[in-house]
């Protein structure tokens, strides 16, 4: 009789479901895993030795294209952490509009998340209705930073600059007749809060119909019901955070427990799992959706009677305006220093963590006292989510390998770093 | 949140006592600092012990201390041709023309040129700790924490791989994020930020072939050490230094 052996395959990285450049490296009895090992660092740029090598507002463009579909989150950090260490504080309506915009952003995470798991898992409409509501917050993004992904638009104390009072207007062309872009520009005509808080009023019924193509789907059902369960303890041994820690049970949400910005004065809910499988994490990541959709109202609805600076006053830290630059000599001074030398940030060691869609995105800086990081350590959520890879799939059917993948949510700009 | 450090300081300090090489308090983060010896013990404590709890390893990662407080152009001294003019050979990127006396401390210290910091979180308690230990010699060898966090094992290859520090009793110490085959360790800061290897594909021989890099390094913002504190505000200044105050006394105590 033939010997029989387990067989080795390999996944990735130029695999469509591997979700950007996953090198996986299954071990396999017929279908079952017996082993998975994960080969990660085909994006490795050193995010964390070339933020070493420059002034730390130059920097912040990097922390977009960490986790590319989450821009603005990583930002959020990364300028936390520098904050903690100069202890400022930024004025209240830059913090409401990062707040806006993280929110944002986790919208645009999860639908990204939605989208290309449930591609992965065989439904490709999903994939279509997210990208129709991307295309929206991508505007809004764009109308505020000038970039549709990669927008640097925080600053160590506040923001780059305040919301724009007009939304940008698509225009006629060969390809679209006055009719066609006057029903595209029928939102579009008050300011950017406007535009938002339209998208906030259709964006509830959206949820509804994803979750009408896949909540009660059978399909969707057995191919995400049991599937990568993890237990609670097990959950807190593989270091999970964010939905993959709630999937499992755990009430745990940075912006409820340890609050920063103004997340204690908004009112939202945690939505938490049950089982830990991939079908509780799907529907904890929907009901986010929705929360966070909750949140933006809220923020709106500040943000449009509390005009005032999105930046801290102060000279050492943020530009003069181009008026008095022009006609005073200091200011002129302060200008080019910022912009030559950038800022010195005294010596010291800060962590400081936010929510990110994903879970706990840290930056930990250490500095020397100079106007560049001495080092830069990110945390970023998927890597340990990833790393379980092997744990979760084993014992699954090959095909459940890319319903675990999806469930995790990862993007390999931030694992690789 | 105040209290809640000092009561979680307090804590340490009753339980580990003189396994404590320092144990501080800065910008509400509690810091602490054990020798190499006692770590698997000092983490396994920290993850059981009802009052702290920590079952979340948050982040492991190395640093390599000995570029500390470099500059590449001296503000605080003028000789007699005037200030420095900034980098002026830039032969490995990161050309020092001077450190702080602090930094020199830390610089010069060759045996403890390699520090891991663990971050960690407790879920029960909501409460985060920093634990430092700076392992000696080439190659620093560390204690492997996967038995008390299993999540240690992908961060502990990290370090290793980027750092060269060693991890003893870790399973399977590969490296992790570099290329197949990589000589170095990339993050140690000895190492260009241009890496020493540069690959192409070469038409004769019919394969990828490395060399020696092309690049030139160079600078474009030197690296400046102002310690003027002027970027504090006032407020914030003082608070800062109310809160250095009080750990000084505490320690006194």
């Amino acid at each position: 009789m033939a010997e029989i052996r387990n067989f080795t395959l390999n996944f990735g990285p130029q695999h469509p479901s591997a979700h950007g450049v996953l090198r996986l490296v299954l071990e396999l009895d017929g279908e079952v895993i017996e082993r998975a090992d994960p080969h990660i660092g085909l994006l490795h740029r050193g995010t964390e030795k070339l933020v070493e090598t420059k002034p730390y507002n130059q920097s912040i463009g990097y922390m977009d294209r960490l986790d590319y579909v989450s821009m603005m989150a990583n930002e959020h950090g990364y300028v936390l952490a520098i904050e903690k260490l100069l202890s400022v504080i930024p004025p209240v309506r830059a913090r409401y509009i990062r707040v806006m915009f993280d929110e944002i952003t986790r919208i645009l995470n999860h639908l990204m998340w939605l989208g290309a798991h449930a591609l992965d898992i065989g439904a490709m409409t999903v994939f279509l209705y997210a990208f129709r509501e991307r295309e929206d917050l991508f505007d809004i993004y764009e109308a505020t930073s000038g970039s549709r992904m990669h927008a640097t638009y925080y600053r160590p104390g506040g923001v780059y600059r305040d919301l724009p009072n007009e939304m940008p207007k698509y225009q006629a062309s060969k390809w679209h007749s006055e009719k066609e872009v006057a029903e595209l520009n029928k939102n579009r005509h008050g300011s950017l809060l406007d535009f938002l808080e339209d998208f906030t009023k259709r964006f509830p019924k959206c949820v509804d119909e994803y979750e009408t193509l896949l909540t009660d789907n059978r399909i969707w059902k057995q191919r995400t019901v049991g599937i990568g369960v993890v237990s609670p303890e097990r959950a807190l041994q593989l270091g999970f955070t964010g939905p993959m820690l709630r999937g499992s049970g755990f009430e745990w949400d940075l912006r409820k427990k340890q609050p920063y910005e103004v997340y204690d004065q908004l009112d939202f809910d945690i939505p938490v799992g049950r089982t830990g499988d991939s079908y509780d994490r799907y529907l904890v990541r929907m009901e986010e959706m929705r929360q966070s959709n909750r949140i933006i109202q809220q923020c709106i609805d500040w943000l449009r009677v509390n005009p005032g600076p999105v930046m801290v006053d102060d000279r050492k830290l943020s530009p003069p305006s181009r008026e008095s630059m022009k006609g005073d000599m200091e200011s002129l001074i302060h200008h080019f220093k910022l912009f030559t030398e950038g800022y010195s940030v005294p010596e010291g060691e800060a962590y400081a963590a936010i929510e990110h869609p994903k879970g706990e995105f840290g930056v930990y800086i250490i500095s020397d006292g100079a106007n560049k990081p001495y080092r830069v350590k990110i945390r970023a959520p998927g890597f340990p989510h990833l790393a379980a890879c092997d744990e979760m799939t084993r014992g699954h059917m090959i095909a459940d390998v890319v319903a675990i993948i999806g469930t995790m949510d990862i993007v390999f700009g931030e694992v690789d770093r | 949140m105040a209290n809640k450090t000092k009561a979680l300081i307090l804590r340490v300090q009753k339980i580990f006592g003189d396994k404590l090489k320092s144990c501080d308090v800065v910008l509400d983060e509690v810091t602490i600092v054990v020798d190499k010896k006692n770590l698997l013990e000092v983490c396994t404590t920290l993850r059981d012990d009802d009052d702290f709890f920590f079952e979340i390893l948050i982040d492991l990662c190395g640093v390599d201390y000995s570029a500390y407080g470099e500059v590449e152009w001296s503000t605080d001294d003028a000789s007699g041709s005037g200030f420095s003019r900034g980098v002026s050979s830039p032969e490995r990127g990161t050309t020092a023309t001077g450190t702080t006396p602090e930094a020199d401390v830390i610089k010069n210290n060759k045996e403890n040129r390699f520090s891991v910091v663990y971050h960690l979180l407790s879920i029960k308690n909501n409460q985060r700790i920093r634990v430092k230990i700076a392992p000696e010699g080439e190659p620093s060898v560390v204690d492997s924490v996967t038995g008390v966090w299993a999540v240690a094992n992908w961060y502990e290859r990290e370090a290793f791989d980027l750092f060269g520090i060693m991890f003893e009793g870790h399973p399977d110490l590969r490296r992790i994020l570099t290329d197949y085959g990589f000589i170095g360790h990339p993050f140690r800061k000895d190492f260009p930020i241009s890496g020493n290897v540069e690959m192409r594909y070469d038409a004769e021989k019919q394969r990828v072939v490395y060399e020696p890099v092309s690049i030139e390094p160079r600078v474009l913002v030197p690296r400046v050490i102002r310690d003027d504190h002027r970027y504090l505000h006032e407020q914030a200044l003082q608070e800062r230094n109310l809160a250095l105050q009080n750990n000084k006394n505490k320690e006194g105590n």
